[in-house]
């Protein structure tokens, strides 16, 4: 099939729009999913977080008092405040491990790189409670592998479990561990696309390793940098089977994140209407995540 | 976003191919460099599979060496009895059945549907089509995590609750796996479909009979990606099913963790059983995995 070039500048730019009903037929199936799975429950959460539905029979209007309980329960913002925490630990570290590995992995004097890909790809592959397990069995206070070292070097028992901080950081460990081989696929992408001329002209200006990766590398990687950091934002804010098999929240109720806040409210205690509002406080915050970075992302960008 | 950050494939193959060709530092030789630029990945790659390893290896340990001090790397006796064990126990192969049957399901209806959508997206450009990308991005901004109760609520409402179905059909919608694939169709040239038309086949046909075979490596991608998140699925399918008999297998995971008394032996065991399938996948077809192709749908 040949397409001369006098042909193809001779005919005006078509307008495609002619064509209705097979692109109506394509996405069908798509746009009935859509409004059922999407549209319709976040019509009615919204309705029923006015009221104090528990699932079953009948349900009166509350107006606001599930927002105002939610605002005045202490445990709503214990999880609150912990979720925010475990997303600023995790961000950066998972950001900080992925971009190591991603440069380490495509630097030409790195030898076995292919080999190393995949061993930092295998943890994405394990879901997210066999990696709480794996964690937990690692960690374990008493019997668990790391503090077997730690006594080996001569250091005391570290409360891994009891100790609601250090157990806070095990799940950062162990989710930055798990998303790294998909970041990095991200970051090794972009690094791929950064024009080598920019660090042949680099390096002839005596550039070393670390400046040029200061000055090309970042800035040139910047737009998927953006991508990372809104992707695994949301990916924490929205944490929950790591969790409960690492620690099941705990100790006690220590490490409960907002979506086991919401499934213990809503399918625990059978408080349909307060989870619903729970959850579209959490919908508002990620939304406010998302345009917080977008906004920075342009305001950087247009600098 | 704009589409101008976005890595077009020929253009990302083409680099690739002279990046391979980078010339060697005149400044530093080859061999100066390669020492610590190696070590810092094998150290790093030791740390990210050293985890793995002693999950796997404590799992071929028998029930009373697991916690016999000092610890060991390499068991002694191995034994599979703690597969075994856990195969056997709690319904195991039944939940290793369930899971496989929603997964094999949800896959290939995720594959067609995102095809459809991501070629209509690519190809046509009527107003409405525009409204519903957007709507398409809007469901990333809403995990179903977020949306838990309400969606369990719809879902009951179908009458879908307690069926396979209940968790099928909610995870077919995926934005990531229509823009894989409108990001491909995208490289399709407009001319491979207006010299169809013009021999006269229909839209439809032309869709079927020469965008489908040609997205296969999509296809795949996708496929692989949808087996593993639904494969790794756990609290949707833990709100959906009240009957042991449908549990898949993260949740059979889950009940042994949540136990009383931690059997340890079971839950190493049953561990490694449910890694098994993905990380065969993944060693089979790592090519499409690793392929950057992965980012499409995110780099909107």
């Amino acid at each position: 099939m040949t397409i001369s070039a006098s042909d193809v500048s001779a005919s005006p730019p078509r307008r495609r729009s002619k064509y209705t009903l097979a692109p109506l037929v394509l996405i069908a199936a798509n746009v009935v999913l859509f409004a059922l799975f999407f549209v319709w429950p976040a019509v009615i959460g919204l309705v029923y977080s006015f009221t104090n539905y528990t699932g079953v029979g009948v349900f009166q209007w509350v107006g606001l008092d599930n927002y105002r309980n939610l605002f005045g329960d202490s445990t709503f913002y214990d999880a609150l405040s912990r979720t925010l925490l475990y997303t600023v630990l995790f961000v950066p570290l998972n950001f900080a491990l992925s971009l190591l590995a991603a440069n380490l992995v495509v630097s030409k004097h790195a030898k076995g790189a292919s080999v190393a890909r995949v061993i930092f790809f295998i943890p994405w592959l394990l879901s997210p409670i066999v990696v709480g397990v794996l964690w937990r069995w690692l960690f374990g206070e008493n019997f668990g592998l790391v503090n077997y070292v730690i006594e080996k070097l001569g250091g005391g028992a570290v409360p891994w479990q009891s100790n609601a901080d250090l157990s806070l950081l095990v799940v950062v460990m162990a989710a930055s561990w798990m998303w790294t081989g998909f970041t990095m696929l991200l970051f090794i992408a972009a690094i791929k696309n950064v024009p080598v001329s920019y660090y042949e002209a680099a390096s002839l200006d005596g550039a070393g390793p670390w400046r040029q990766f200061i000055s090309i590398t970042l800035p040139s990687i910047a737009p998927t940098s953006f991508i990372v950091i809104l992707l695994n934002t949301i990916n924490a804010m929205k944490e929950y089977p790591v969790f409960v098999a690492l620690n099941n929240g705990g100790p006690g109720s220590s490490n409960n994140l907002l979506v086991q806040y919401i499934y213990e409210t809503g399918f625990k205690r059978g408080q349909i209407g307060y989870a619903s509002a729970a959850s579209f406080v959490l919908m508002l915050i990620l939304m406010a995540v998302a345009i917080i970075q977008l906004i920075v992302n342009r305001r950087v960008e247009n600098r | 976003m704009t589409t101008t950050d976005m890595p077009r494939p020929l253009d990302a193959d083409a680099k690739q191919a002279v990046s391979r060709k980078r010339p060697q530092n005149a400044a530093g030789g080859g061999f100066r460099r390669a020492v610590p630029a190696t070590t810092l990945l094998w150290i790093l790659a030791c740390l990210y599979g050293l985890p793995v390893l002693w999950f796997i290896l404590s799992s071929l340990k028998p029930a009373s060496d697991l916690f016999s001090y000092p610890l060991t790397l390499v068991p002694h006796h191995p034994t599979l009895s703690g597969y075994l064990t856990a195969w056997r126990s709690a319904n195991f192969s039944q939940y290793f059945i369930n899971t496989a049957i929603v997964c094999v399901i949800t896959t290939i209806l995720t594959v067609g549907v995102s095809c459809c959508t991501g070629y209509a997206l690519a190809k046509y450009d009527n107003k409405w089509l525009k409204v519903f990308f957007v709507c398409i991005l809007a469901t990333t901004m809403l995990p179903s995590e977020v949306m838990l109760a309400p969606e369990f609520l719809v879902v009951r409402n179908l009458g879908l609750y307690n069926s396979f179905a209940g968790i099928i059909l909610p995870a077919v919608l995926t934005a990531t796996g229509c823009f894989m694939f409108r990001q491909f169709f995208l490289t399709v040239p407009d001319e491979l479909v207006e010299a169809a038309r013009i021999d006269g086949a229909r839209e439809l046909a032309i869709f079927a009979r020469i965008m489908v075979p040609l997205s296969r490596p999509i296809m795949l991608t996708l496929a692989i990606l949808s087996f593993q998140w639904r494969w790794n699925d756990y609290i949707w399918p833990l709100l959906m099913l009240n009957d042991p008999n449908k549990f898949t297998v993260q949740i059979g995971i889950q009940s042994i963790v949540g136990a009383q008394n931690i059997n340890w032996s079971v839950l190493l065991g049953a561990s490694v059983i449910s890694m098994i399938p993905l990380i065969a996948i993944f060693l089979v077809f790592q090519r499409y995995v690793m392929s950057a192709d992965i980012n499409a749908g995110l780099k909107d």
